[in-house]
């Protein structure tokens, strides 16, 4: 009995987009004949356990096993901020969910199919999440009296009946993997280990995954040790083996190459995080200024800084500061130095560094401030995500400090968002603070590869020479004498001949750059600086919107996101259309300055919707400048959308009337697996 | 206006001129002047507006008249400054500079020197901006020994905010914000650099020109991060605060010149022409102290080693001094030993990292060794 029933259309797939795609062999071993294939267009899968079991490896190998077979994929790790919480508690579990599908989706979906529970509290953490009919896959080793009451569960529920609207699969996986690694030597507790591998060549199975490539990463993981990498592979095939072998798993699934989904090109997947990273090494190569990082630890953003690490070889300098302050202060002073340079972060760091921002602005040097966004205020949730440092990035700061704010929308997007940033900051010579979020940051997806040729141009123009000529004749060099089209001043190095000067946070004379307490002077100052960032030159918005709003039959609602909630809100755009609602779509990367069209496209619609992960900031700001009666809906949760939910919620507050029926928009809900007609989802 | 364009084929090709070998010694790296140089290259055009008779015009007139002794490159020359009276210092050179926000000109400092090895490096502050705000960069920076010459200004009272205690203030000390006198305990900047594990720490006075510069002059060769205290009269709130060491006939028996390899002998002269006091160590606990030096007990006078290994002697040399009444301070380098410079070993990495992999292939990166192609 199984919940996963494939539908037979798929009305996700974008027939612009086509292609065919060169499948890896699968491997593993023949499968024995007798049991059932059957075929789906996409799941979802929970690994869950306690956050010392490799839940989190577990589930990037099956991503990354996922992700060669050629699937779309989208995933949402999701772990508790202690690194080792109380074993077999519910604060201490960790989990990661995938969504894989034969075409192109969007989110790591709303609610699993599949539960893979290593212990009883990954059972009772996730169990809620899960729909009726849902497979469970639970290590009944872990199900200990004590384990139980832990976790406050009276009785086992794998006999009490609590979960008898599931398919529950009961495996020994702890006693199963001991037993495969019985000649190993190895000692029990190191042997005990490896049952996540067991768990992970069970579900490969399950699901027609390649396994080469995990063998090989385990291979390499442990080149050191070679007796554990065998142990695991061994556990790994163990897995694959019990599934094959047991009746309690008669059926697997195939879920085909998302072949129309993805343009020709080559692929990998990629997370949030190293897509930034990438993006920040290329903006250094396409610029010709060597990288430097100055960075301090934090959650999320720390992958960002062991990432650049290692590429010295690309002439990357990371510094990992004494603090905040002192990681942009060490950027500041390489980019002072002609480097382009960049401070990684999430919402704390950003308050401390507040005050070197400022000081940016005033000497309009070129920065990139990274704001991994998560849970606040405060320490708030290190691990969760969250969209709520958009007022901050724009405003915290003393004086009248105006930076510019880019967002990347997807994992993937965050490789494009880094290069936009850095074209900014050295073109208009300003800091510019990129908020992406802990979502994006673990989260992944795969990419197309580009060309290096590809990627844009940033060079830079450095000053060599004197740009002004004095009364008597005399050539000198003023260091705020600026280019009338990007009101950028000059970018003049140490180490240029003849343009020694001096610069700093005190307001200066227009042009000469020296000290000036003149009050028209500051007033000119500082509307200079604000109308530079206000004319940045940002690409106009595009709204997807396949009935237009002009008619008597044309859209009246308009979803507007930014950053990284555009995943959930095309899902739920997509829905919505498919039950017949008219909803038109854009999405904001470019915060400040606002793309010049955005105020013509608000007035387009009688509502505009705007979901965000905070309170309404980005709707404070539109109402703000363009004076609209934005609707917000939010949620600050750490976790991000649900696309059912939030399709609901903007057919609410949208006034999205011409839906097929109101029974339509549940039909695309969760329930339509009850009735057995799995609905395509995002 | 003039510009050159930077190549978008990768830093390596980058517009920062010939990037300079590591391992080389730090100020070799610095291009040199063409010519001779005089105190007036390095005076800018902006007027200097401290008090009139505040110490730091005099140290502004023995810097500028130090570098030309250095030769190097005006546009090599980097100040930087935090914020408070001695940071104005950047604007009045004629080098490069940066006047930038309280207590980090040593974090902005050491991103400018680990990314620019062509370039000399100072940074100006005082005792609020090192010692207080910006205390935590300050003895980082010693720590990591990043090529950086400190100038810390101690003037023991804040100027710039019109007369509060300092961290260097002494105990009791009436302020405008201590009316009934200042309860904190005073740091000693050489004890704590010494602590903070710096490698090179000096310490000088604002009027006495030819100390000051002996002083510079051993930090510029100094590799990696050298801190150099100088005592500043601010005339204005904390006037004569370091007369007793300033004054001929006192001086004799406050101030302890240092010099390596001498013994360390001050006060009126003895029958040997040294002075009749010496420092000696004490055989019971270790500590030093001060004696009258007999013409047998020459001896045991300890002779001063700036090199040595061990912080401890040097440690000891800042604890002399009487924090009230600065009996016994100690001028001169008294620590200058040879340790890794952050720099160059950052350098030595990178180029490390080329030799054993090659220089970085964009293409390659992106690709990784997971991917799957989707043909048209
Ligand atoms: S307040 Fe003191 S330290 Fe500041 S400029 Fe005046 S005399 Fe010098």
């Amino acid at each position: 009995m199984t919940s996963q029933v494939s539908s037979p259309i798929d009305e996700e797939h974008d027939p612009a987009v086509a292609g065919t795609r060169e499948v890896p062999g699968t491997a593993g071993g023949q499968r024995a004949p007798g049991k059932e294939t059957r075929r789906l267009e996409r799941v979802i899968i929970r690994f869950a356990g306690d956050s010392g079991d490799g839940m989190q490896l577990t589930g990037d190998r099956f991503t990354s096993e996922t992700a060669s077979f050629g699937n779309d994929l989208s995933t949402l790790p999701n772990f508790p901020a202690e690194i080792r919480a109380p074993a077999g508690t519910l604060p201490g579990v960790s989990s990661f969910q995938l969504h894989f599908a034969d075409h192109d989706i969007l989110t790591p979906g709303d609610a699993p199919d599949v539960l893979v529970a290593m212990n009883p509290a990954a059972l009772k953490a996730n169990i809620a999440d899960l729909p009726r009919g849902a497979e469970v896959i639970v290590n009944t080793d872990e199900f200990t009296k004590r384990a139980l009451q832990k976790v406050g569960y009276p009785a086992s529920p794998l006999e009490d009946g609590s979960l008898d609207g599931y398919s529950v699969h009961q495996v020994p996986l702890t006693t199963l993997t001991l037993e495969a690694l019985k000649g190993s030597g190895l000692a029990r507790r190191d042997a005990e280990r490896a049952k996540n591998m067991f768990a992970l060549g069970l579900l490969s199975w399950m699901y027609h995954r390649p396994t080469e490539s995990t063998e090989a990463f385990l291979r390499t993981k442990f080149a050191r040790k070679p007796e554990i990498a065998e142990a695991n592979i061994t556990a790994y095939r163990a897995g694959w083996n019990f599934g094959e072998t047991t009746e309690d798993f008669a059926v697997s699934y195939e879920v085909a190459p998302a072949a129309a989904a993805f343009p020709p090109g080559t692929y990998r997947n990629i997370s949030g995080n190293l897509a930034l990273a990438y993006g920040l090494v290329s903006a250094s190569v396409r610029s010709g200024l060597p990288l430097f990082l100055g960075s301090y630890p934090i959650t999320p953003a720390s992958d960002i800084l062991h990432e650049l690490s290692r590429h010295k070889r690309f002439g990357v300098r990371t510094f990992q500061a004494e603090d905040e302050i002192a990681a942009i202060g060490a950027a500041l002073g390489a980019a002072f130095g002609g480097s382009l340079a960049v401070t990684t972060t999430s919402g704390p760091g950003v308050a401390l560094k507040s005050e070197t921002i400022g000081l940016a602005v005033s000497l309009e040097l070129p920065l990139l401030v990274v704001d991994i966004q998560r849970g606040g205020p405060s320490t708030g949730l290190p691990t969760k995500t969250e969209q709520a440092d958009l007022l901050q990035a724009m405003h915290g700061r003393n004086g009248e400090a105006p930076v510019p704010v880019v967002a990347p929308a997807t994992p993937a997007d965050c490789f494009d968002a880094a290069l936009e940033a850095a074209r900014i900051a050295t073109v208009y010579r300003t800091p510019v603070i990129l908020l992406s979020d802990g979502y994006l940051a673990n989260g992944s997806e795969p990419w197309r590869i580009p060309e290096v040729s590809e990627l844009p141009d940033l060079r830079v123009r450095f000053a060599s020479g004197p740009n002004h000529t004095k009364a008597d004749g005399t050539q000198e060099f003023w260091p705020y004498l600026r280019d009338p089209e990007t009101l950028a001043r000059p970018w003049a190095v140490p180490g240029t001949p003849g343009l020694e000067h001096r610069i700093g946070g005190i307001e200066k004379q227009d042009g000469t750059g020296n000290i000036s307490y003149d009050p028209a002077n500051h007033d000119l100052m500082v509307r200079t600086r604000q109308a530079k960032v206000d004319g940045i030159a940002v690409p106009d918005v595009v709204v997807d919107d396949p009935d237009g709003p002009d008619g008597p039959d044309g859209t009246r609602t308009l979803v507007l996101g930014w950053g990284s909630t555009y995943g959930p809100i095309t899902a739920a755009v997509r829905r919505l259309r498919r039950a017949g609602g008219k909803v038109a779509q854009a999405h904001l990367r470019h915060l400040n300055p606002f793309p010049a069209n955005l105020g013509r496209v608000l007035s387009g619609y009688e509502r505009v919707v705007v979901p965000e992960m905070n309170l309404g900031q980005l709707a404070q700001m539109l109402r703000a400048k363009y004076l609209v009666d934005v609707v917000s809906y939010n949620q600050v949760t750490g976790l991000p959308f649900k696309a059912e939910q939030l399709a609901r919620a903007i057919a609410e507050l949208g006034g999205v009337s011409d839906l097929d029926a109101a029974g339509e928009l549940d039909a695309l809900g969760e329930q339509g697996r009850s009735k057995g007609q799995e609905r395509t989802d995002v | 206006m003039s510009e050159t364009t930077t190549n978008g084929t990768g830093p390596a090709a980058g517009g920062l001129g010939v990037m300079p070998l590591s391992s080389a010694r730090s100020l070799e790296l610095v291009p040199k002047a063409d010519g001779p140089q005089s105190a007036k290259d390095f005076k800018s055009d902006q007027e200097v507006r401290w008090c009139p008779g505040c110490g730091d015009y005099a140290i502004l007139a023995a810097v500028q008249s130090f570098m030309p002794e250095l030769g190097l490159a005006r546009e090599n020359v980097v100040f930087v400054s935090g914020i408070g009276c001695s940071s104005r210092f950047p604007y009045y050179m004629n080098t490069y500079g940066m006047h930038s926000i309280h207590g980090r000109a040593p974090a902005i400092a050491t991103g400018l020197a680990a990314s620019r090895r062509d370039l000399s490096v100072w940074v100006v502050t005082g005792d609020g901006d090192a010692l207080s705000i910006g205390g935590n960069h300050l003895i980082h920076a010693l720590r990591r020994n990043v090529n950086l010459k400190i100038l810390l200004f101690n003037n023991r009272i804040y100027g710039l905010t019109k007369g509060q205690y300092s961290p260097t203030s002494e105990i009791g000390k009436i302020t405008k914000s201590t009316p009934m006198g200042s309860l904190d305990a005073p740091f000693n900047p050489l004890s704590l650099a010494l602590g903070a594990e710096a490698s090179f720490v000096a310490r000088t006075i604002d009027s006495d020109r030819k100390h000051l510069q002996s002083v510079l002059r051993a930090a510029a060769e100094h590799e990696g991060t050298a801190l150099v205290e100088i005592y500043q009269n601010c005339n204005i709130f904390n006037d004569g605060a370091f007369d007793t060491l300033k004054d001929k006939v006192s001086a004799q028996e406050a101030v302890i010149r240092l010099e390596h390899g001498a013994p360390i002998r001050f006060g009126a002269p003895a029958e040997d022409g040294l002075g009749a006091k010496g420092v000696v160590r004490d055989r019971a606990t270790g500590d030093l102290r001060v004696i009258d030096v007999t013409v047998e007990g020459t001896d045991e006078v300890l002779v001063h080693d700036a090199r040595a290994a061990s912080p401890t002697t040097a440690f000891a040399l800042t604890r002399l001094a009487d924090a009230d009444t600065l009996h016994h301070t100690p001028i001169g380098v008294l620590r200058d030993v040879s340790r890794p410079v952050y720099d160059t070993q950052m350098a030595d990495q990178l180029d490390q990292a080329v030799q054993q992999q090659g220089a970085g292939d964009l293409g390659a990166l992106l690709a990784g060794n997971d991917t799957w192609t989707v043909a048209g």
